[in-house]
């Protein structure tokens, strides 16, 4: 291997995997992770850190696992990110740390997602006295209550991070299982669930209550949680789960899915599996709409539900696609087929009411807009047919209106995001936010980062008062 | 886990179950429902909250076994418990002095009503309830909507009790002989529904339905719900349940209600149960 490249990750082959749900990417093994660790330079002053949305301390984790101290190195990790074993997994990572690694100047920046992957699998799998030490913190007094509204990244850090302080946290969740997204929207073949359900174990090891089938604004309102129940402070971390529609005509066709759904019928109620009780339709010609990561989870998971062609439809070109690289790489080679600059008019569908096609224009690139992408325009009589039996529609999510309609004192802006200050701060005394409610759709690490803030924010609110008091 | 504290069976294939859930029992208001799960395995179903009792911490469900999962809930006994129940979901029903209302409900329909026609009642409004079944064995609660309504109308469609023929006949009649109706309520199946909005429309009353899209979350997370309300789309669990009758898009409810049809009945029932739907 040629030290201008990453060592490469075993996966699945694509003929393998497009049949199977079992994850794609196998990890490295610790005589590979220790050849990548040497990769790093250990730069006096790591540019790699500033793409990191927590400052994950990249270099001190990576000379560990050079060194084989695989658990100085989680123990480093987990100072800064409570749940590695996501974020090494699905974190844009060319966005983000290995973005700025200054190897990736002429070559190939270091692996910093896989060696973050390897630390945390190496730790799961080998019970690490990290946890341990967390655990005895939480045995003092308890310095408050808090409660956490939604299981999803944002929500489950906030609940982390306060426990470790001696807070008594609860966290609600609407579902019937914790981990937003990470357990309902991201598949099995990229984040495995039983991973999922040992980070959120470990936070119950550390005191931490989660309530599931709980639909605040329904079964408790906010005021409620401070008024009645004895709550110090609330934290909302309710993520982006409204979907949005297209409002082209044949929406409501069937074989017509939201991602959303798609996705929360395939992942959180396993209907996959042969026996499932849960239905799903399994197209067989698949359009999906929307190049982002929602989009290229559903086109994967189409394909390993059996369909024959799956298709990415986009408005926009190769450069403009939000999803992951790799996620986009893993697509391609698993033979999801990319209808760039092509934008849907219209879906058809028969006299029963099932999908038939999908009518699309083709479109080319025009002036750059206000976010500095050039804007697509319409080729005029360019439409065409696509044969499809079922449509996806992947084209964002926005806030659920739920809590702010429930909340007197909370504002929102247009769009219904809640309003913060950096620090997490909402309008409402006592009240917090962070994560996808407040940013719109975003990643996983932002979450994290906003949660890790505003749990920052809590404390000092709650101290405060105390002293007040 | 929630409990059942008392099954009983109320006609061929419908049964009457009161559960433990507290928190559920002390927020839920008539017109709301709560989404359970049996088992680990199990699928997510939506059921309207029949009744509650606060002080007891109680909830009550009526249900209709038509597939699975309602077959294997009528297969469990009293003592038994179902594993999630999430709610109350959904908007409360819009309860207040309309004047003379009219509740109807069709079938299963009837459990939906009642809680309703009895606020409705208890906001000070004339109650004219009309309750509907195929034959007189598949009738329920007829005593419970005695007790909460001013007037009652049976209607079968065989005629083995009360007015032989469909809900909208008394509603006709009613209208025919030119009495003032303020609201309409009426809960029941998707052809039922239609029809009441079909015979109000023409007379301009106020009507609503509460719609059973198929869902998943209940919480506006999906958008498998989707309605089309006045041409545009809702999302039943957290738009409505209820919604305006001359408004609903009833052919495109009906349509996506069978988007599992046949994956259901190849499933589970093998075509030899006495679900309606094949
Ligand atoms: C399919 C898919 C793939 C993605 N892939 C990636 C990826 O590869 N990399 C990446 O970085 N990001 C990815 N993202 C984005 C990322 O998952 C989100 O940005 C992140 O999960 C947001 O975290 P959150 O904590 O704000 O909210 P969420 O994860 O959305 O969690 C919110 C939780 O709150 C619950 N909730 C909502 N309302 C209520 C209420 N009223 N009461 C109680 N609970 C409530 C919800 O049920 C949910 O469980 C993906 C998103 C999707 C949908
Ligand atoms: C807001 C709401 C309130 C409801 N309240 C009640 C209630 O109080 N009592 C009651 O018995 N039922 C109620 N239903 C309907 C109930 O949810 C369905 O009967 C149930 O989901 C069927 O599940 P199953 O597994 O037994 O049948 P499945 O095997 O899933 O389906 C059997 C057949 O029923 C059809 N079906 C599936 N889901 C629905 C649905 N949501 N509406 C209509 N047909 C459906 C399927 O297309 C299929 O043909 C309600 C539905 C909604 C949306
Ligand atoms: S059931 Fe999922 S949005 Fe209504």
């Amino acid at each position: 291997m040629p030290k201008s490249l990453k060592h490469k990750m075993p996966e699945q082959t694509p003929q393998d995997r497009r049949n199977n749900f079992n994850e794609v990417a196998l990890g490295y093994d610790e005589t590979t992770a220790r050849a990548e660790a040497d990769r790093c330079l250990q730069c006096a002053n790591p540019f790699c850190r500033q793409g990191c949305p927590v400052n994950v301390n990249i270099p001190a984790f990576i000379k560990h696992i050079k060194n084989g101290d695989f658990e100085e190195a989680i123990s480093e990790i987990k100072t800064k990110n409570s749940l590695p074993a996501v974020c090494g997994r699905v974190c844009p990572q060319e966005n983000q740390c290995e973005k700025f690694c200054i190897l990736g100047k002429k070559n190939e920046p270091v692996a910093i997602g896989r060696l973050e992957r390897f630390a945390a699998d190496y730790a799961r799998g080998n019970k690490k006295k990290s946890e341990s030490s967390a655990q005895d913190k939480t045995m003092g007094e308890q310095i408050g209550k808090v409660a956490v509204i939604g299981s999803g990244p944002a929500g489950l850090t906030v609940a982390g991070d306060l426990a470790l302080l001696g807070y008594k946290v609860t966290v609600f969740e609407a579902l019937h299982a914790a981990g937003g997204v990470l357990m309902y929207g991201i598949p099995e073949f990229r984040l495995p669930k039983d991973i999922v359900q040992h980070e959120i174990n470990e936070l119950r090891n550390l005191g931490v209550d989660i309530a599931v089938n709980s639909i605040i604004g329904r079964t408790f309102t906010i005021d409620e949680l401070l008024n009645e129940q004895g709550y110090d402070a609330v934290f909302i971390g309710t993520g982006a789960g409204l979907p949005n529609f297209l409002n082209i005509p044949g929406e409501n066709y069937n074989g017509v899915y939201a991602a959303n759904e798609f996705l929360t019928r395939s992942n959180l109620m396993q209907a996959y599996k042969k026996n499932a009780t849960t239905p799903i339709y399994k197209g067989d010609k698949v359009a999906v709409i929307g190049a982002g990561n929602v989009a290229m989870d559903a086109a994967r998971t189409a394909l390993r539900l059996g369909a024959s062609n799956v298709y990415i439809v986009y408005r926009r070109s190769e450069q403009e696609m939000p999803a992951r690289a790799e996620e986009i790489h893993h697509a391609r080679e698993e033979g999801v087929e990319f209808k760039l600059l092509t934008n849907p008019v219209r879906i058809l569908g028969n006299e029963k009411g099932w999908v038939e096609g999908l009518e699309c224009v083709k479109m080319e690139l025009g002036e750059a807009d206000l976010s500095g992408r050039r804007k697509p325009v319409e080729v005029k009589n360019s439409n065409f047919v696509l044969e499809v039996d079922s449509v996806i529609i992947a084209i964002g999510q926005g806030p659920n209106p739920l809590i702010q309609y429930t909340t007197p004192g909370l504002e929102v802006n247009k769009h219904g995001n809640i309003n913060t200050d950096e620090q997490g701060i909402t309008s409402k005394p006592g009240v917090f936010a962070g994560g996808d409610i407040v940013t719109g759709a975003a990643t996983v690490i932002s979450a994290m980062g906003a949660g890790r803030k505003a749990a920052e924010s809590i404390h000092k609110y709650i101290q405060d008062k105390k002293k007040i008091d | 886990m929630y409990k059942i504290l008392e099954k009983k069976q109320l006609s061929d294939g419908v049964h009457q179950y009161k559960i433990e859930a507290d928190l559920i029992a002390n927020k839920c208001q008539p017109g709301q429902f709560v989404i359970i799960r049996l088992d680990e395995e199990g699928e997510r179903i939506p059921l309207t909250i029949a009744d509650f009792d606060r002080d007891a911490g109680t909830i009550t469900l009526i249900v209709q076994q038509v597939g699975n999962t309602t077959k294997r809930m009528a297969e469990m006994l009293q003592g038994d418990s179902i594993l999630d129940v999430a709610g109350p979901l959904g908007n409360p029903s819009d309860i207040k002095f309309y004047g003379t209302v009219v509740c109807i409900g069709g079938g299963i329909g009837v459990a939906p009503v009642y809680p309703i026609a009895r606020a409705l009642k208890q906001a000070g409004n004339y109650v004219v309830s009309i309750i509907g079944a195929r034959n007189a064995d598949l009738l329920i609660m007829e005593q419970e909507m005695t007790d909460i309504s001013d007037e009652l109308y049976v209607t079968t469609d065989d005629g083995s009790k009360g007015v032989k023929g469909i809900v909208t006949v008394p509603l006709h009649n009613m209208i025919g002989s030119k009495r003032e109706i303020n609201y309409v309520m009426a809960i029941g199946p998707v052809v039922m529904m239609r029809g009441v909005a079909e015979v109000t429309r023409p007379y301009n009353i106020h009507t609503v339905v509460s719609l059973n899209p198929i869902m998943v979350d209940g919480t506006g997370m999906c958008g498998g719900c989707r309605v089309k309300i006045a041409n545009e789309n809702k999302f039943a669990c957290v738009d409505g349940p209820e919604f305006d009758a001359h408004k609903v898009d009833f052919e495109g409810l009906m349509i996506r209600q069978r988007m599992y049809q046949d994956q259901e009945r190849g499933q589970q029932c093998g075509g030899n149960c006495k679900c309606q739907n094949h």
